[in-house]
């Protein structure tokens, strides 16, 4: 059982910034660690679970406790793509349910240089073999050619993809911390950017960026005695089920279903009960996918849901209302977690200038590779 | 200059290109329960059986999904840009990612009628499709 054991009691945020200079992965990931217990109000000595993701160093995760002097009674690493941030809450909530552990520390960063760094090093994998001969590298392509396939399959036109960036750039501008913040953008302005892979523009994939984040996840009669408003995990859902779109079960409907599924159901609320859609969104065509999938509209639909909804923070459905990945910059491992982040600061009432007025639950989505690693929370402001 | 990213066959998988070395195109087939396997196993993917006998195959497909690239995917196809990088639902049912050559990349539309093209490069023969000739 996690449905309302646990409740996320602290966040850390270092907001997305272009260059991080020289500092290291697990330096900014011990940064962001002493930022996150601050921010509950407790200490590093109150911390006896650890998750964190690969951070290059072997054995990261151990080497984390030795670094933070922790004395865990539970450690964990976990490799999920976009959906790590989701899926170590998830981990966290676990852990602390079932005993495990009694406060848990998620911890995300990605440091990020402008000058060149290197070119990526080539794995043994099917990847390696079958798909980047023949230029198969990187995520675009393959969200590319989900795109290319939905419209065939479905009605989805340029201008209802780029109303997605269009309006997560409106929240962007309610953001100081966001990369484009005071950087407004129209339909326009998506759809004569640069063709990048056909038909993704240049302003519909998420501009690469350095930051961290930070997540504290304790029992829910613990939180109740810390700094901010617990905000407790009332469902969580994961479904993995490929890593190539090109062996994808399905190229149109993706894993987020019975990963939204689980977590609703686990909750107990419906679709309608959610006031606040924290979606990873490292593509327009991201987003649009979700919110089928997710149950928020009809299969096939999405592209008019977008024109018939507000998605902006002060809308009817608020979607990433801290500019999503798209506008706020993605920090690497740590976009994913600023969708927690950003949920727990709405639910805390932390958002100051775009506010959900009496917000009482948001549906947080993380996904990972190309479309086939889901990891859904339903995140509230009572049990 | 970096290298273009190239293959290297493992027991598992020579096969596959040592097929492609002949200008064909083989792959497995479960024999417990006739799944298509691709890319290469041990284990069934459907059904978990470990017989799996590799049967050639006849080389035609459709373009099941597409993209151009205009900006390179990789920085060894820096100048190659745009080229289209697509999924071929092969006739006998596998998918592989693949690219479409002979044809200019505004031309390639899903549903588009192909046969498997062979080109070397190096010590391995990569598996590319073209339009299939009408």
């Amino acid at each position: 059982m996690i449905r309302g054991r646990s409740a996320v009691a602290g966040i850390g945020e270092l907001p997305p910034r272009r260059d991080t200079g020289d500092e290291t992965v697990v330096e900014m990931l011990s940064r962001i660690a002493a930022l996150t217990v601050r921010d509950a109000g407790i200490s590093l000595r109150d911390v006896d679970g650890l998750v964190v993701h690969d951070t290059g160093a072997a054995m990261g995760a151990v080497m984390m406790v030795e670094m933070l002097g922790l004395r865990a009674n539970f450690v964990d690493r976990v490799g999920h793509g976009g959906a790590t941030g989701t899926a170590m809450v998830a981990r966290a909530a676990m852990a602390v349910a079932s005993g495990m552990c009694d406060t848990c520390l998620c911890l995300t960063a990605s440091t990020r240089r402008a000058r060149f760094t290197g070119y990526p090093i080539v794995d043994s994998s099917p990847t390696a073999e079958f798909e980047e001969p023949y230029g198969g590298s990187g995520p675009n392509y393959g969200y590319a050619m989900i795109a290319q396939r939905y419209s065939h399959e479905y009605r989805l036109t340029p201008e209802q993809r780029a109303l997605v960036a269009v309006q997560q750039r409106y929240n962007a501008c309610a953001n100081p911390d966001a990369i484009f913040h005071g950087q407004p953008l129209t339909v326009d302005d998506v759809l004569s950017s640069p063709m990048i892979v056909d038909p993704l523009h240049r302003l519909e994939i998420v501009l690469p960026t350095g930051g961290a984040a930070g997540v504290l996840v304790t029992t829910t009669e613990r939180a109740a005695h810390l700094a901010h408003k617990p905000v407790p995990v009332l469902g969580v859902g994961e479904h993995v089920s490929h890593w190539s779109a090109t062996y994808a079960p399905n190229l149109t409907v993706s894993s987020v279903k019975p990963a939204a599924d689980r977590a609703f159901e686990m909750a107990g609320v419906g679709r309608k009960d959610v006031g606040l859609l924290s979606v990873y969104d490292c593509y327009t065509i991201t987003v649009l996918l979700t919110l089928e999938d997710a149950g928020f509209c009809d299969k096939g639909t999405a592209g008019r849901f977008v024109e018939e909804h507000d998605l902006r923070w002060d809308g009817d459905l608020p979607v990433n209302t801290h500019g999503g990945q798209l506008s706020y910059g993605q920090s690497g491992i740590a976009g994913g977690m600023s969708h927690v982040t950003e949920a727990v600061r709405q639910l805390q009432g932390r958002a100051p200038q775009r506010t959900i007025p009496d917000l009482e639950r948001a549906f947080v989505h993380g996904n990972g590779g190309v479309m086939g690693e889901q990891v859904s929370l339903i995140l509230g402001t009572r049990e | 200059m970096t290298e273009r990213p190239l293959p290297h066959p493992s027991p598992l998988t020579r096969p596959f290109w040592e097929g492609a070395a002949r200008r064909e195109l083989w792959m497995q087939r479960c024999h417990a329960c006739g799944h298509r396997v691709f890319y290469p196993r041990h284990l069934c993917p459907v059904c978990g059986g470990d017989q799996l006998p590799w049967e050639r195959m006849s080389g035609g497909g459709t373009v099941f999904t597409y993209t151009v690239a205009r900006k390179p995917t990789h920085p060894a196809f820096a100048g190659r840009e745009p080229y289209v990088i697509a999924v071929v639902e092969l006739d006998e049912g596998p998918k592989l990612t693949t690219n479409i050559v002979g044809i200019p990349p505004e031309d390639v539309s899903i549903g588009l009628r192909v046969r498997a093209a062979f080109e070397d490069v190096g010590d391995v023969t990569l598996v590319q499709f073209e339009p299939e000739a009408t």
